[in-house]
């Protein structure tokens, strides 16, 4: 599935902190510390529900599609770190 | 200019709050390691209580802070150690505590096992006892060895096992790292800084040239799951590949250390009125310091290159350490004395005509001495 | 004259720029800077 399909949403253990270049990303459970480099980036985690897709989401945040690969990346990464995942459907 | 250091000029002027800081929960300690930086060994009568520091950490969570590092001294001596730490964690601050393990029977490993949110850092210098010992103390090394079976037998997890880098266990790094191997445990290798009482040992344990590259080498080639605290950034002026880390000083900007009493300095390495914001205990806290002191002000101001200004490695290596320089005497605007490119052997030289700066407080324990005649006398360390 | 027919240099260099990959995010360690024990 490719991510601008996916339905990602933040993960509860992460700290969102605002920070003038964009935001700090911190993971209680891993440790990991990620820089958030631009404000758009941050708008756009923001708005992840776990219910829209991300192209969706990214259309909804005006976010030019001719940037939508570095957006992809950047998700990818948090992704990788487990700061975002694909939302998951509770059993029964 | 890459976006990595687009990001690292940003940091240099500083944040509203720092990202993680070091608090030394107490002067007081069981060993008396030759090279303390905090010159630790007896408790200070002036220490935060309880209600203090749990105000501190009250600010640390409205200023949103991650994850803090606690040591001391041996912070496990204070009678709130495991009431501060679950009220950090009930706030939502993350904690590293340092520790020379010398408190962590089968019990306490298991209740530290029971926490989230929690790491441990036990501090070795040796990966055998003659090493180990000559630098922290007869049984030392046993006693941290002690720790960590407690630990792993309590299935804490992966903890850290954290060295400072001398002249004499250069060559066990790779011992160190099949000891951490065999634990779970992830290794950490930091710099020795001439702080607190490394200030008088520092010329004797402080690695060569040759060590250093040895280091870097060693870093690059084995470092890719081994901490460094960000503390060899000076070392990036040997090669092309920069080490892990912000490689910048991080003082004033991105980190800090609150001492025992309060005292807000720039890092733990810097203890000295020099370098001090400020106390928790005056108006405004904790963050009035961070937010708005004279000196982190001046910190994050753009640093002049000073004397490295010409030398084609300081994009690289970024001048070094203030703390290295400051305490050998060297300015803080010439090389750092362990300068890669050997600029900071005159620097040395220069400075020892002159008088290095002492600490303003010194928390090591008395020294006793017999004389021929038997009447004990008691003599301060300094 | 039609106000939309001359894009400025301005405008040309913009829309270069979004057309460059930007690196959005960047991990560092916790343990990662330096000044902490």
């Amino acid at each position: 599935m490719s991510l601008l399909d996916s339905h990602l949403e933040l993960d509860s253990q992460v700290a969102l902190r605002p920070e003038p270049f964009g935001a700090l990303a911190y993971h209680y459970g891993n440790r990991k510390l990620i820089f958030l480099k631009h404000p758009d980036v941050v708008r756009v985690v923001r708005e992840l529900d776990g219910v829209t897709r991300l192209a969706d989401v990214l259309r909804r945040c005006e976010i030019d599609e001719r940037r939508w690969p570095s957006f992809e990346s950047a998700l990818s990464s948090l992704t990788e770190s487990e700061m975002l995942h694909e939302h998951q459907v509770a059993p029964g | 200019m890459s976006t990595k250091s687009h990001l690292v000029e940003q940091l240099k002027g500083g944040l509203d709050a720092p990202i993680c800081l070091t608090w030394e929960l107490t002067y007081a300690c069981n060993l008396e390691c030759v090279h303390c930086l905090s010159s630790s060994g007896r408790r200070d009568p002036r220490e935060l209580t309880t209600d203090e520091a749990k105000a501190v950490l009250d600010e640390l969570h409205d200023l949103q802070v991650f994850y803090i590092n606690i040591g001391g001294g041996e912070p496990m001596i204070r009678r709130d150690f495991f009431e501060l730490l679950e009220y950090s964690i009930g706030r939502g601050i993350g904690v590293k505590f340092s520790t020379n393990g010398a408190f962590v029977d089968a019990d306490k490993a298991r209740r530290l096992a029971a926490m989230d949110y929690l790491d441990i850092q036990i501090s070795l210098d040796g990966t055998d006892a003659v090493t180990n010992d000559a630098v922290r103390g007869e049984g030392s090394y046993d006693t941290a060895i002690r720790a960590m079976q407690h630990l792993r037998d309590a299935g804490f997890g992966e903890f850290k096992i954290s060295v400072v880098v001398t002249r004499h266990n250069v060559d066990q790094l790779d011992e160190f790292k099949a000891l951490a191997d065999s634990f779970g445990a992830q290794l950490r290798i930091t710099r020795l800084r001439p702080s607190g009482r490394g200030a008088d040992s520092w010329h004797d344990l402080h690695p060569t040239n040759i060590q250093q590259r040895q280091i870097y080498e060693w870093l690059l080639a084995h470092g890719d799951n081994v901490l460094t605290g960000d503390s060899f950034f000076h070392l990036n002026a040997l090669g092309e590949e920069p080490l892990p880390g912000l490689n910048m000083c991080g003082a004033g900007r991105v980190v800090c250390l609150i001492d025992p009493i309060g005292d807000v300095y720039a890092c733990p390495f810097v203890i000295h009125d020099e370098f001090k914001a400020g106390s928790v205990r005056d108006d405004g806290g904790f963050s009035h310091i961070w937010k708005h002191s004279e000196l982190f002000t001046e910190l994050r101001e753009p640093q002049s290159a000073g004397a490295c200004a010409s030398c084609g490695s300081y994009d690289a290596c970024q001048g070094g350490c203030m703390a290295a320089k400051f305490f050998v005497g060297i300015p803080l605007d010439g090389p750092d004395p362990e300068c890669v490119g050997g600029h900071g052997e005159a620097a040395i030289l220069a400075a020892s005509a002159t008088e290095r700066p002492r600490p303003m407080m010194d928390h090591s324990k008395p020294v006793r001495v017999s004389t021929p005649e038997r009447v004990p006398v008691t003599l301060g360390r300094r | 004259m039609d106000e939309t027919a001359v894009a400025t240099e301005t405008d040309v260099e913009a829309s270069e720029e979004l057309l460059e990959e930007e690196l959005l995010v960047e991990e560092i360690s916790i343990d990662g800077m330096c000044g902490v024990y």
